[in-house]
């Protein structure tokens, strides 16, 4: 299972990252997709939209399932992934570097809510019973 | 009997289990403005017998009429051998089969008819049908609502948009809180009225286009779906694919590459400049939905038909429906199966495109076997013989005194004309004479009394119009002679 230290959990399996530039950068987790299998669709929210925490924003489709994505926190999206949207397949190559979306967090603090890399393990072990 | 296996005792059983005092309370969940409370409409049973009796008695009622009714349903020829075929064990069957990859046949006859009608309509990609061209525009209205990202909910439908088709838009969308803003016509042209369409302020997500529309007229679909475009509306063409084999197609493929050719045929005479195989406007519709039943399926009393729906790839997934995809198989050999069924309500649940996507597989395909054995030309052999008979049924009934033709553009095999009589009297003794002379407009349009839709499609012979032409001026001079409701003084 790879849950990356440096990054901050949603339970519905969304990683995000605090950037230099105070954006955060949102994908969905190896888990996620290791749950999910062949990825054959992404679409992404509209640059400019402004989400609220745990708004679903974007949908996943794989061979075997379609999910929605959630918002991890408040904010306006300010990229979409193109790449990711034309290669869907990246989010199983790799789910951390094939992100979805950057926003522009009302509130950087907000991410503190989420889970660690530590409390995000123990909730996947707790839903895998 | 009702067909349910579970005798009372089992569903008493049942509920003590789960701990519910009945089966009402397991629809407790459902809001309760949502219920209507019971279906006062609909009567008991009746035992087979009476059914049987009851059947008879309206099978006698359809009579052998000269039909030139029209109005939504067309009487057109069909060859014995599509239900001939239709009627094989292998195809008898009303639905896409269960394990659907396993009826490989069954497949690859809805992949053709996706491909016709991708085809015909000028668009990407086609589902394999829905229930009717009334519920199809209703799924598109909610197709167009789903893919506005801005969440716009309304939607422009021109007062020229068939009234079942509008009723059944409304029904559907009516609890969804999506507002349908009604486009007025020109009185003058019957075509939906421009001028009137820039002058409805606000955003919408699309604009529904009628094509010909409810009166026969042709619309300008150029105009209309560059207008559409340019308020960031989706264009929604519902059509007769009976009239594209004449028409342009309302789509411009987004890959010509991989377009299917379209017949290409020279613009009707009064049309606007013909698109040479190009779509409607600079961009073409987006979406398009109609009636199948033009396409080989039997008037049968108003149904069942069935609905067709084709749309832009960047659409797809938006759409409601089953759709076939072709593939290839381990060992690389061709084969069809089920795709993108993300979408639908076995996977997506209560997010699917739709949950009334129920495809009329039968009539499909023998909307399939009609268009294979027609063919382009076929498909146009007709249209352009319905075309030429209403356009002689008009030059006899427009020579009679007191009729005229109403709306004076451009039609293809359906139009307007007033006579100087109530429409229904008039129409009841034609029906006396063996005739069905067509659509009182009154019963829609309470503007439009005295005027009646007629039609003659490919069916009619020259006598056929000369017998409807000699009764309705013997309806119409009687009629002044001696004018059935005389005053008394």
């Amino acid at each position: 299972m790879s849950i990356p230290a440096n990054l901050k959990y949603a339970k519905s399996h969304e990683w995000a990252r605090l950037e230099a530039d105070g954006t955060v950068t949102v994908g969905i987790t190896h888990h996620a997709q290791d749950l999910l299998g062949d990825m054959v669709f992404i679409e992404n929210p509209t640059v400019g939209r402004k989400l609220a925490a745990g708004e679903e924003c974007a949908v996943v489709e794989s061979v075997k399932a379609a999910s929605d994505v959630y918002s991890p926190i408040a904010g306006e999206v300010v990229e979409a992934n193109a790449d990711v949207e034309a290669s869907p397949e990246s989010i199983n190559q790799d789910a951390y570097a094939a992100w979805m979306f950057r926003l522009k967090p009302d509130n950087a603090a907000d991410l503190d809510g989420l889970m660690d890399a530590a409390a995000y393990q123990a909730f996947v072990d707790s839903e895998a019973h | 009997m009702p067909f349910i296996p579970h005798t009372e005792s089992d569903i008493a059983a049942m509920l003590a289990s789960i701990g519910v005092p009945g089966t009402d309370t397991l629809f407790d969940e459902i809001p309760v403005e949502l219920n209507c409370g019971g279906l006062p409409g609909i009567p008991q049973g009746l035992s087979e017998m009476a059914v049987t009796r009851l059947m008879h008695g309206r099978a006698a009622q359809d009579g052998f009429y000269s039909s030139f009714l029209g109005a939504g349903a067309y009487e057109h020829h069909i060859p014995a051998a599509v239900w001939q075929i239709v009627s094989r064990g292998e195809f008898y069957s009303a639905y896409t089969p269960y394990q659907a990859e396993a009826s490989q046949g069954t497949l690859q006859l809805l992949y053709e008819y996706q491909t016709m009608m991708a085809g015909l309509t000028g668009l990407d990609v086609s589902n394999a049908s829905l229930y009717d061209g009334a519920s199809a525009l209703a799924e598109a209205v909610l197709m167009a609502v789903r893919a506005n990202k801005a969440g716009i909910r309304r939607v422009l439908v021109p007062a020229t948009v068939h009234p079942r088709y509008l009723a059944v838009a409304r029904s559907t969308v009516k609890n969804q809180g999506i507002e349908l803003v009604t486009v007025p016509y020109d009185e003058a042209t019957g075509a939906t009225d421009l001028d009137a369409l820039d002058a409805i302020p606000g955003e919408a997500a699309a604009l529904v286009i009628p094509q010909p529309n409810f009166f026969g007229v042709l619309e300008p679909v150029d105009a209309l779906t560059d207008r559409a475009h340019a308020r960031n509306m989706l264009a929604i063409a519902v059509v007769n694919p009976l009239a594209l084999a004449l028409l342009k197609p309302p789509g411009s493929p987004s890959q010509p590459s991989l377009a299917v050719p379209h017949p290409n045929p020279p613009p009707l005479a009064g049309e606007g400049k013909g698109g040479g195989g190009q779509g409607w406007g600079q961009k073409g519709a987006d979406i398009c939905v109609g009636d199948g039943q033009p396409l080989g399926v039997p008037l049968s009393s108003g149904g069942p038909y069935f609905g067709f729906m084709t749309a832009r790839q960047t659409l797809v997934r938006q759409m409601p429906g089953r759709i076939v995809g072709r593939t290839v198989d381990l060992d690389g050999q061709p084969g069809f199966a089920l795709t993108l069924q993300a979408r639908e309500q076995h996977i997506r649940r209560s997010k699917a495109t739709s949950n009334i996507c129920t495809n009329q597989g039968l009539l499909v395909t023998a909307a399939t076997i009609h268009m294979a054995l027609l063919g382009p030309q076929g498909l146009k052999n007709v249209a352009l013989a319905s075309h030429a008979n209403t356009r002689a049924l008009l030059d006899r009934l427009c020579a009679i005194p007191g009729v005229e033709r109403v709306f004076p553009g451009a039609f293809f095999h359906e139009a307007v004309i007033r006579v100087n009589s109530p429409v229904p009297d008039v129409l009841r003794a034609l029906r006396a004479q063996g005739i069905l002379g067509g659509y009182d407009l009154g019963r829609d349009y309470p503007e439009r009394a005295g005027c009646i839709l007629v039609c003659a499609t490919e069916t009619k012979t020259d006598d056929d119009l000369a017998q409807y032409a000699q009764q309705l001026e013997r309806i119409l001079s009687r009629r002044r002679e001696a004018p059935p409701c005389a005053y008394k003084s």
